[in-house]
């Protein structure tokens, strides 16, 4: 399929006219976009509930008041500010649980992302510079994954590992190989050829070297954007792994597995269906807004118009 | 037939649509697609529900809603003295039903019982390896060792020969996989070349005729017109395949269909509150309990076993675990099934005298094993949630625990070893409402390694159920199983957990609606208002 | 062209062979038994294990194993459901109709709303409307499915009592499949109300289904569009006098929607993905519930068959879009 990545830049025209100062000249373009700047501010505040989730929370995320089953939130009949947000069918505060529960989803966003882009930027590297049967047999595979719609590739995977939070991040990260080895490869072919590339290799430089001083840098924009994305898919396929019964297990505070808990209670009870729901599309919200600003501020062709 | 157009808005309304004033249709919110319809194939429940309960009968049946045994398709029965022969006397003028690729030309008659049997037994039987032909209930209740023959005598009497006297025999041919198919129907599909279509457009002799199967969305029936007890108040029955147990209250809640099994624990106090709903209840045939590795020190002394138990609060596994759904078991078998002794004393719950015990026994700074199955069961809603409040409660008399759990298939393989490591959670609902169903597979010496999850075979244990077996008296029966019960009580092999109640959401329009004590969803008898 | 053709034919064969390695490998990997998880508490003897053991294959060496599948694939059968013991193409093709007609409901309602949507926004970019499109298609884009799938269950069945809760049509209405589609055998059947009956069933889950790949049209939509306005030829076009109107529709659209379908091909593998959650809030009878059920069961065959005959599907798909694409584009045909 066509995948020459959208996200491409082109050093040479970068740094054309203006001095190199990338940094700079990425957040002014990054801060006139609000959205992203919204996404950021959101995105830092939950890594800092994250953090220091100790300190936010009102209650321990396991604990169980016995005498406080199904609280509603404090603004309904019966609800009382001790509960923010009710408690759950076993007494648990659903406010604490959803901010502890913000750590398991940025882990997962963090750990999917390392794994994948670390495995992926391997095979992709290794595809584009042993051409031939290397190359074939890396994209082949690629190939059938693709065939195989991920989330059901995924489910497959936990079968083989087994239930549980770690499993369900390691089968998201190996879905998601195929768009990053397809991504790394295109670049580093495209770098491959460029004049910089052959002068380094005739100068000596060894394959380890070409492949990670020389290409790898220049091939890393398309990458970053790709990444920012994969971690909020991430975050939403272990909650949907979650909640089908294959991710984190009770009693984990991870948001997907809250919601599969709550299910149950979906007449009952809203508030134990809703909030959880609502942590998710807000955290993945934000990272989307994120990674859009960073593709607009890192894409040149926008940046013309 | 009039009808007005409905719009998308209104779809509910559609309950009470025209064809509801022309024929009675009652519509049963199922719990999940049956394996097939054949139920000497299969071993669900579901499956049974859609099959034996509805399609079929047998030679004896267990009158509704309790565990008696009634005649069937069988008028009379008598046994032999010495207990190895079982002579039916059949009922006559028995229709099969006529569907679509079947119309009867004879009545129901002794061919038909030899078939239903023979295709099970006979390894040579031409029906034997058709659809699969495994036969797991028939060879679950070891009929292979147990028959020798069975024999036609004349058109209405049927002969079993057993190999050996089996008191349960009776309640036996009661059960699904025991049900009685067409000989007739059999012989002409062969005839076709195409046998598996008995497995799959089923004809039968009971109260309800399958009429159309769409996987996973609807199985649709209709009253068998010409059945021999009289033909159904309901003309359609409907299961309406539905998984999600919130979902099926949603539709009986709507009136999208008027029975549903299995509810969420959770929705119970909505549904006691619900005008629409009469929430009908009775304790299920089961029981859960935790057993012991009885072969490996020191659970090999009975006295530790005791003082575990003394350790562990049930009420509040029955409060935690069963949201109150549920009765703390003192006998391994539950109080619906006769023998069950009310005289047994319970372990008492008493953390104190459980520590001096295990002092006593010279058991200090034990560390075991809890397993915990992976799986939600009609005796355990939440094994894992059994097993932390019993970790807890270990925790409290210095006996450590680790909680382990693996694939259900696993576990159950695993659970069996002889040299198994810690005590496991299970349990066991009834097929027959015998005590033997219960006691010797689950405690008899022969399912050592198998069965037997405590590994326990305890000689004293072992005689009084051997003896209750062969014995046909059914008040010596009742005497020995009680007795039984006590030797269990003292040896402790397992700590008897509970026994869960089974709760049923049946609309108020529904009448006559009788919970099966064996678990199962039976609809002739029922009408609708 | 015909050349083109073939290497894509062609391709396809080592990827489909991968597949069926790939599906082989992977459900022998996965732990459990389904003999004993048939047999539940009940159990089975270690002799009668053995027997079904062989009776499934299971015994026999790996290899023969892999070639006795390749062997009957060839010959169209994908063995037996060791639950249901019928043929697992069977069972496929009876549940498939459900989840295709959801699919493709699904995906009309994306393209439907996401095209306009999209090309309105381009034009009018930075306006109200276009900053309130981008940000509810993010929106749809970062949601959790099954959550929302919950939440309209609660409002619009629970709530408001609009839309039936699950299924493909009230039960009231009974008539032999013909083709598999509820909407076109509903009308076949000529009872009245039949079809609004299969309709409302259908849309909360369109609805769900729909809502990822809606946003994702309408973003690229929008952005094909703004590179094409952006282009010469449309500028020069307008610069010509032609009616605002005509310069979209005929010259814009046109080469904004080659991007657009790819994307669209793109999304049918997302579909089955949602299809798998969507199938399970709405207990829909479709294959994505019927995997994630074979899956729990350890029922192997079934696992087996279905990742196979879906990744078919899927293969099959984007090969018709890469060969409409190449129909389009006639520059793609000599690309590598």
């Amino acid at each position: 399929m066509n995948d020459t990545p959208s996200v491409a830049i082109d050093p040479v025209k970068n740094t054309a006219s203006a001095p190199p100062k990338p940094i700079a000249e990425f957040w002014s373009y990054f801060k006139e976009n609000r959205g992203a700047l919204t996404g950021l501010y959101v995105f830092i505040a939950i890594c800092l509930m994250a953090i220091f989730a100790d300190f936010v929370a009102p209650h321990a995320p396991n604990q169980q008041y016995r005498e406080f089953f199904l609280v509603p939130p404090f603004w309904q009949d019966g609800g009382s500010l001790q509960f923010l947000l009710g408690t759950d069918a076993v007494g648990r505060d659903i406010f604490s649980r959803l901010v502890y529960g913000a750590r398991y989803s940025l882990i997962i966003g963090v750990i999917v992302v390392v794994l994948s882009l670390t495995l992926g930027i391997a095979l992709g590297l290794i595809a584009a510079f042993f051409r031939g049967v290397t190359e074939i047999s890396i994209m082949r595979m690629m190939d059938i994954m693709l065939a195989l719609p991920s989330l059901l590739l995924a489910v497959v995977i936990v079968a083989i590992l087994g239930p549980g939070l770690f499993n369900a991040m390691l089968a998201i990260s190996i879905v998601y190989l195929p768009h990053l080895v397809r991504l790394t490869r295109a670049a580093a072919i495209n770098e491959l050829s460029k004049d910089y590339v052959t002068a380094s290799r005739v100068s000596g430089a060894g394959p380890m070297r070409l492949m990670v001083i020389s290409v790898l840098p220049n091939c890393m924009a398309p990458l970053i954007v790709q990444a920012t994305l994969s971690f909020s898919s991430a975050i939403l396929d272990a909650a949907a792994l979650g909640f089908l019964g294959m991710g984190a297990q009770p009693p984990t505070p991870e948001w997907g597995t809250m919601l599969a808990e709550a299910r149950e209670f979906v007449l009952r009870a809203w508030w134990v269906v809703t909030f959880p729901g609502i942590a998710i599309l807000v955290t993945v919200l934000a990272l989307n807004l994120l990674g859009d600003g960073l593709r607009d501020a890192l894409d040149p062709k926008l940046k013309r118009q | 037939m009039k009808r007005t157009l409905i719009g998308a808005g209104v779809v509910m309304s559609l309950a009470l649509s025209p064809m509801a004033f022309a024929a009675k249709t009652l519509v049963y919110c199922s719990e999940g697609s049956p394996e097939g319809f054949n139920p000497s194939l299969y071993t669900a429940g579901t499956t049974f529900d859609a099959s034996s309960k509805s399609i079929y009968n047998r030679l004896v049946e267990f009158d509704r809603g309790t565990t008696n045994v009634v005649p069937g398709l069988a008028e009379t029965w008598s046994v032999s003295d010495d207990g190895l022969e079982y002579t039916f006397n059949l009922r006559k003028g028995v229709k099969f039903q006529t569907t679509e690729n079947f119309t009867p030309s004879r009545d129901f008659n002794a061919d038909d019982v030899i078939y239903s049997f023979m295709r099970q037994f006979d390894k040579e039987n031409p029906y034997h390896n058709v659809s699969g032909g495994s036969y797991e209930y028939f060879n679950g209740m070891s009929m292979p060792d147990l028959l020798k023959d069975v024999v036609k005598v004349d058109d209405y009497t049927v002969k079993f020969v057993l190999n050996r006297p089996e008191a349960p025999m009776i309640a036996n041919l009661g059960m699904d996989f025991a049900s009685i198919l067409s000989a007739e129907y059999a012989d002409k599909m062969l005839a076709a070349g195409t046998p598996e279509n008995v497995d799959l457009n089923p004809v039968g002799t009971g109260p309800f005729q399958l009429v159309s199967y769409q996987k996973d969305a609807v199985i649709r029936y209709k009253a068998h017109p010409d059945y021999w007890a009289g033909k159904a108040q309901i003309d359609n029955l409907i299961f309406a395949i539905t998984q999600d147990p919130s979902v099926r209250y949603q539709k009986l809640k709507a009136g999208e269909c008027q029975i549903m099994p299995y509810p969420n624990p959770a929705d119970i106090e909505a549904m006691k509150a619900d005008a629409d709903v009469n929430l009908l209840e009775q304790e299920g045939l089961n029981v859960g309990y935790l057993a012991y590795n009885t072969k490996m020190p020191p659970f090999d002394n009975a006295k530790v076993r005791k003082a575990l138990n003394m350790a562990i609060n049930k009420q509040a596994i029955i409060e935690g675990v069963f949201q109150g759904a549920g009765k703390v078991a003192k006998n391994p078998i539950p109080p619906t099934i006769w023998s069950y002794n009310e005289a047994t004393v319970d372990d008492p719950y008493d953390p104190e005298a459980a520590k001096k015990m295990l002092d006593e026994a010279g058991v200090s700074g034990l560390k075991t094993k809890i397993w915990a199955m992976p799986v939600q069961r009609p005796y355990n809603p939440n094994a894992r949630r059994m097993a932390e409040l019993i970790q807890a409660d270990w925790a409290a008399v210095g006996v450590e625990a680790e909680i382990v759990s693996y694939e259900w298939g696993e576990y159950l393989k695993r659970s069996k070893d002889e040299d198994r490591d810690g005590a496991v959670l299970l349990g066991w609902t009834g097929d027959n409402g015998d005590p033997d169903n219960f006691l010797a597979v689950l405690l008899g010496c022969d399912g050592v390694g198998g069965s037997n999850r405590a590994q326990w075979c305890y000689q004293p244990f072992e005689d009084l159920i051997q003896k209750a077996k062969v014995v046909s008296d059914h008040a010596e029966r009742t005497k020995l199983y009680e007795q039984a019960q006590l030797v269990f009580k003292e040896q402790a092999p397992w700590a008897t957990i509970a026994h869960s109640v089974v709760y049923m959401p049946v609309r108020k329009e529904v009448v006559d609606y009788r919970i099966d004590p064996f678990g199962g969803h039976i609809f002739y008898g029922v009408d609708l208002k | 062209m015909l050349r083109f053709f073939l290497t894509r034919v062609a391709l396809v064969i080592p990827t489909f062979v991968g597949i069926t390695l790939l599906t082989f490998a992977m459900i022998r990997l996965v732990p459990g038994d389904p003999i004993e998880l048939l047999a539940g508490e009940r159990g089975v003897t270690p002799e009668r294990h053995a027997e079904l053991r062989a009776s499934y294959g299971f015994d026999k060496p790996v290899l023969e194993q892999y070639w006795i599948y390749v062997n009957n694939i060839l010959h169209g059968d994908l063995g037996n459901s060791i639950v249901t013991r019928q043929p697992v193409v069977n069972e496929f093709f009876t549940l498939f109709p459900a989840t295709v007609e959801l699919s493709i409901c699904a995906m009309l309602f994306a393209v439907f709303i996401g095209l306009p949507v999209g090309v309105l926004a381009a034009v009018r970019r930075g306006s109200v409307f276009d900053h309130t499109v981008m940000g509810a298609a993010l929106t749809g884009y970062s949601m959790p499915i099954f959550w929302w799938g919950l939440l309209l269950i609660i409002f619009f069945s629970g709530i408001l009592g609009w839309t039936p809760v699950s299924g493909r049509i009230s039960l009231l209405y009974f008539f032999e499949p013909v083709t598999g589609f509820m909407l076109i055998d509903s009308l076949l059947s000529g009872e009245d109300g039949a079809f609004t009956s299969a309709v409302s069933h259908l849309i909360l889950p369109t609805i769900v289904l729909g809502t990822i790949p809606l946003a994702v049209i309408a973003r690229q939509t929008r952005s094909a569009m703004l590179e094409v306005l952006g282009e010469d030829y449309v500028r020069t076009a307008r610069a010509k006098g032609l009616a605002p109107r005509r310069v979209i529709g005929v010259h814009a659209l046109r080469n904004a929607l080659i991007p657009v379908i790819t994307v669209i091909g793109l999304q049918v593998g997302v579909l089955f993905a949602g299809a798998v959650l969507t199938e399970t809030i709405f207990s829909w009878p479709g294959i994505g519930k019927w995997l994630i059920d074979s899956i729990s069961r350890r029922d192997y065959p079934s696992v087996q068959g279905g990742i196979l005959l879906i990744a078919t599907t899927v293969i099959l798909v984007n090969l018709a879009v890469d060969l409409v694409y190449g129909l389009i584009n006639p520059r793609i045909r000599y690309r590598r």
